[in-house]
C-alpha cells in the first residue's frame, strides 16, 4: 500500500510539472491555433536561467530564501522575454500564412534554442542547488512524500488558482477568452489582438518557467536537452485533455503524471515515455478531440 | 538614409537582445570548482550583431516594398527556365550526370563516402517529399522508417544471414508495412495533431529499439553488417566505397524517376488536391483515406530503402542514428529545397548535408544554422528555394486586367 501512495504522489508531482507546461501550449493553441514547438525549450531556459542565478548567488552567499526568490523571478521574467521576442520574431509574420508554416518556423525555433543554450552553455549535466529544504514535519513521512514534492504540489495548485482568476475576472483575461472565440470580432470591439497574443505567450511561458524551476530542483540536474522531453509530454497531456481548454491541459496532466508513475512503478521503467506516447495514440484515436475538448466542425 | 528616429530603434533591439541573451552568453558557472566566468565579450558581439541585423532587415524589407510598386515578383529562376526548355534540359542533365559518373575518379574514397551520404540524404527527402510536399501531412517521425529499414538488414542478416539485395525490397516493404501501421490511426487527425502523433511515433521506435535487448541488442548497436555485393566479387575498402555511391547514383535516379511520373500521375494530383484543400477533395470523389496510406506507404518505402544501404555502407547501426534531429534534418531539406519540388529538394539536400562537412570549423554551429534556416525560410521565402512550379496554361488576352498565373 506505501508503494502504492508512493507512485500516486509521484505521479502526481510529475503530473502537476506536466499542467504547468501544458497550461502554454494550450493557452496559445486556444488563441493563435499554433503548436509552440518552442515552449518545451522555454521552460529549459527558464531551468537555466535559474540554474545559473541561483548558482551566482550561492557562491556570493546569499540566504536560501533569497536565492529561490531572485532565482525564481530571474526564470519568470527572463522565460516571458524569450516567449515575447520568438513570438515576434518567428510566428508573428506567419499569423495569415498556411498552417505548416508557423509549425515548421516554431520547430525551427525550438532546435535553434536548444543549440544556443547548448554552444553558450555546455552539453554536459549540470547540478541544479537544492532550494527545496526538506522539512522536519515532513520526516515521518518522507520514505512516501518528500518536501519538493509537497511543495510542488502547493505551488501548482496556488499558480492555478490565480491563473484561473486572471483568466475568469480580469481585464486582459476576458480578451484573452474573447480573442480566442473570435479575432475578428475581438478586434472590433477594440481588443488590440496582437498585444493579448503577447500577454498570452508571457503568462504561458511564466509558468513553464515555474515548473522549470521546480523540476530542475526536484530532479536535481539539467541539460540543454531537458525541454524537448518535457514538451512533447506536456503536449501529450494538452491533447489528452483537448487542446485549447485550459481544465481539460491540467486534467490531462494528471491522467499522464499518473499513468507514467504506475506504468514505471508497476511495469518497466525502460518503457515510460512508450507508455505516455501509446496513450497520446489510443486517445486520438478513440476521441480525437481530447477528453474535455470541443469537437469543431470543419466548415467550408 | 538612415534616420535618427532608426538609429534610436536599432540601438534599442540590440539593448533588448542583450538583455535577453545577458545570463545564457555571458555568465558561466562552474558548480564543481563554485567560479564564475563573466564572458563581457559576448555581450558586445551580440550587441554589434543584433545592431547590423536590424538595418540589414530594414533594408530588405525596403527592397522589398519597392519591388512590390514597381513591378510584379517573377518567380521563375534561371534554374526552372532551363528546366521547362526541353533541349536545355537535356543539356543540363546529361552535364549533372556525366560530372556525378565521373566524380569518384577524381577524388578521394573519403569524398566519395560523403557524397554517398548526401546522396541518400536525397532519397530521403525525395522520400519525405512525398508526404509533406505532395499530400501535405506534415510527419515528424520520418526517422523511423529509416531505422525500421536499417533494422530490418541488421537483423535479417544477423539471424537468416539473408543478402544485402534479398533485403533491399524486403526493407522497403518493412517500412512501407510500418507507415500503413502509423497511418490508420492517424487518417482522421489534422496536420498539427498529425505532427505531434508521428514525432510520438518515431521515438517509440527508437526507445524500443533501444530497450529490447533481445531483439536489437541495444545501445550498443549491430555491427560487421556485410557491405553490398557485386556477384560475389571480393572488393577490396575503395572499391566497395566506389560501388555503394554508384549503386546510389542509380538509386537517386530510379527514385527521381519514380517521384517525377508520381507527381503528374492520378495519384499525385489526388496528393495535391488533398493536400491544397481536403473537403473539397473529397467532394470530387477522392478517397481521402486510401490517398493518405498510400502516400504514407510510398514515402516510407524509400526511407526503408535507403535504411538498408545506409547499414550496408556504414555496416555498423545503433539506435542513436535514428534520433529526432535527423527527421529534423529531412525535414530542412524538404523545405529549405521547396515543397513538392524534386529539384529543389535534390539541391537542398547537397546543401544541407555537403556543407556541414566542407565548413569543419563551423560544423559546431550546425544544428543552430539548421533551425534558423527553418525560421527564416518559413519568413522570407516559404515556397523554397526552388519552388515547384505548377502546370499552368497561358492565357494571353491583352484586354483582360488579370491573367490567371
Amino acid at each position: 500500500m506505501d508503494y502504492f501512495i508512493e507512485l500516486f504522489f509521484s505521479g502526481l508531482t510529475r503530473g502537476s510539472i506536466y499542467a504547468l507546461i501544458a497550461l502554454g501550449y494550450t493557452m496559445v493553441y486556444g488563441i493563435i491555433g499554433l503548436i509552440n514547438f518552442a515552449h518545451g525549450e522555454i521552460y529549459m531556459i527558464g531551468a537555466f536561467t535559474a540554474f545559473i542565478v541561483a548558482t551566482v548567488l550561492s557562491i556570493y552567499g546569499f540566504p536560501l530564501l533569497a536565492i529561490v526568490v531572485i532565482a525564481g523571478v530571474a526564470a519568470v521574467v527572463w522565460s516571458s522575454s524569450y516567449a515575447y521576442t520568438i513570438e515576434k520574431i518567428a510566428y508573428k509574420p506567419l499569423r495569415h500564412a498556411p498552417r505548416l508554416s508557423p509549425l515548421i518556423s516554431a520547430i525551427g525555433m525550438s532546435i535553434f534554442l536548444q543549440n544556443y543554450v547548448l554552444l553558450a552553455q555546455t552539453s554536459d549535466f549540470l547540478p541544479f542547488p537544492a532550494l527545496i529544504p526538506e522539512f522536519a514535519f515532513m520526516e515521518p513521512i518522507a520514505h512516501i512524500v518528500g518536501s519538493s514534492d509537497l511543495v510542488i504540489l502547493i505551488t501548482t495548485f496556488i499558480v492555478m488558482i490565480i491563473l484561473t482568476i486572471i483568466i475568469k475576472f480580469s481585464k486582459i483575461g476576458k480578451a484573452m477568452r474573447a480573442t480566442a472565440q473570435d479575432r475578428m470580432m475581438a478586434t472590433l470591439v477594440g481588443i488590440n489582438v496582437n498585444s493579448v497574443i503577447s500577454a498570452t505567450f508571457i503568462v504561458g511561458s511564466a509558468l513553464a518557467a515555474i515548473g522549470g524551476l521546480l523540476i530542475a530542483s526536484h530532479i536535481g540536474q539539467i541539460n540543454f536537452y531537458i525541454g524537448f522531453i518535457a514538451g512533447i509530454k506536456a503536449f501529450t497531456a494538452a491533447v489528452l485533455g483537448g487542446i485549447g481548454s485550459i481544465p481539460g491541459a491540467v486534467l490531462g496532466s494528471l491522467i499522464l503524471g499518473l499513468t507514467e508513475s504506475f506504468a514505471t512503478g508497476y511495469v518497466s521503467s525502460d518503457y515510460e515515455d512508450v507508455f505516455a506516447f501509446s496513450l497520446l495514440v489510443l486517445i486520438l484515436i478513440f476521441k480525437p478531440s481530447g477528453l474535455l475538448g470541443k469537437t469543431t466542425n470543419q466548415k467550408v | 538614409m538612415i534616420s535618427l528616429k532608426e538609429l534610436k530603434k536599432g540601438l534599442l533591439t540590440s539593448l533588448w537582445f542583450v538583455f535577453l541573451t545577458f545570463p545564457i552568453m555571458v555568465i558561466k558557472v562552474d558548480p564543481f570548482e563554485r567560479t564564475i566566468t563573466w564572458r563581457w565579450h559576448n555581450a558586445v558581439y551580440m550587441a554589434i550583431g543584433t545592431f547590423c541585423i536590424f538595418f540589414i532587415m530594414k533594408f530588405y524589407m525596403q527592397r522589398k516594398e519597392m519591388k512590390k510598386d514597381t513591378q510584379k515578383d517573377s518567380n521563375d529562376s534561371i534554374l526552372q527556365k532551363t528546366l521547362l526548355d526541353t533541349r536545355k534540359r537535356n543539356i543540363f542533365i546529361g552535364t549533372v550526370l556525366a560530372v556525378a559518373l565521373l566524380f569518384p575518379q577524381f577524388v578521394s574514397s573519403y569524398q566519395t563516402n560523403v557524397m554517398t551520404t548526401a546522396l541518400m540524404y536525397v532519397v530521403l527527402g525525395l522520400g519525405l517529399n512525398i508526404v509533406v510536399g505532395l499530400a501535405g501531412l506534415l510527419d515528424l517521425g520520418f526517422v523511423a522508417f529509416y531505422a525500421v529499414g536499417a533494422y530490418s538488414y541488421a537483423l535479417l542478416n544477423l539471424h537468416f544471414g539473408l543478402g544485402f539485395w534479398t533485403v533491399l525490397p524486403i526493407g522497403g516493404l518493412m517500412a512501407a508495412f510500418f507507415g500503413i501501421m502509423l497511418g490508420f490511426p492517424v487518417l482522421r487527425l489534422r496536420g498539427d495533431y498529425l505532427a505531434i502523433v508521428t514525432l510520438g511515433f518515431g521515438e517509440i521506435i527508437r526507445l524500443i529499439l533501444e530497450n529490447w535487448g533481445t531483439f536489437s541488442q541495444g545501445p550498443s548497436g549491430i555491427s560487421n553488417i556485410p557491405r553490398p555485393s557485386l556477384f560475389g566479387l571480393d572488393l577490396s575498402l575503395g572499391q566497395a566505397i566506389n560501388y555503394t555511391y554508384y549503386l546510389m547514383i542509380v538509386f537517386v535516379i530510379i527514385t527521381i524517376f519514380v517521384v517525377n511520373r508520381l507527381q503528374d500521375s492520378r495519384l499525385g494530383r489526388a496528393w495535391i488536391a488533398l493536400r491544397e484543400d481536403e473537403i473539397a477533395c473529397q467532394a470530387m470523389g477522392i478517397d481521402k483515406r486510401k490517398t493518405k496510406l498510400v502516400a504514407f506507404s510510398l514515402g516510407a518505402f524509400w526511407a526503408g530503402a535507403v535504411g538498408v544501404i545506409f547499414a550496408a555502407k556504414t555496416t555498423f547501426i545503433n539506435p542513436a542514428s535514428f534520433t529526432f534531429l535527423e527527421s529534423a534534418i529531412i525535414l530542412s531539406i524538404v523545405v529549405l529545397g521547396g515543397m513538392g519540388s524534386i529539384i529543389g529538394v535534390i539541391f537542398g539536400a547537397l546543401i544541407l548535408i555537403l556543407m556541414p562537412e566542407y565548413l569543419r570549423a563551423l560544423s559546431e554551429y550546425r544544428m543552430l544554422a539548421f533551425g534558423a534556416i527553418l525560421v527564416c525560410m518559413m519568413i522570407f521565402r516559404p515556397q523554397g528555394l526552388i519552388s515547384n512550379i505548377r502546370r499552368t496554361y497561358k492565357f494571353d488576352k491583352t484586354n483582360l486586367k488579370t491573367t490567371p498565373k
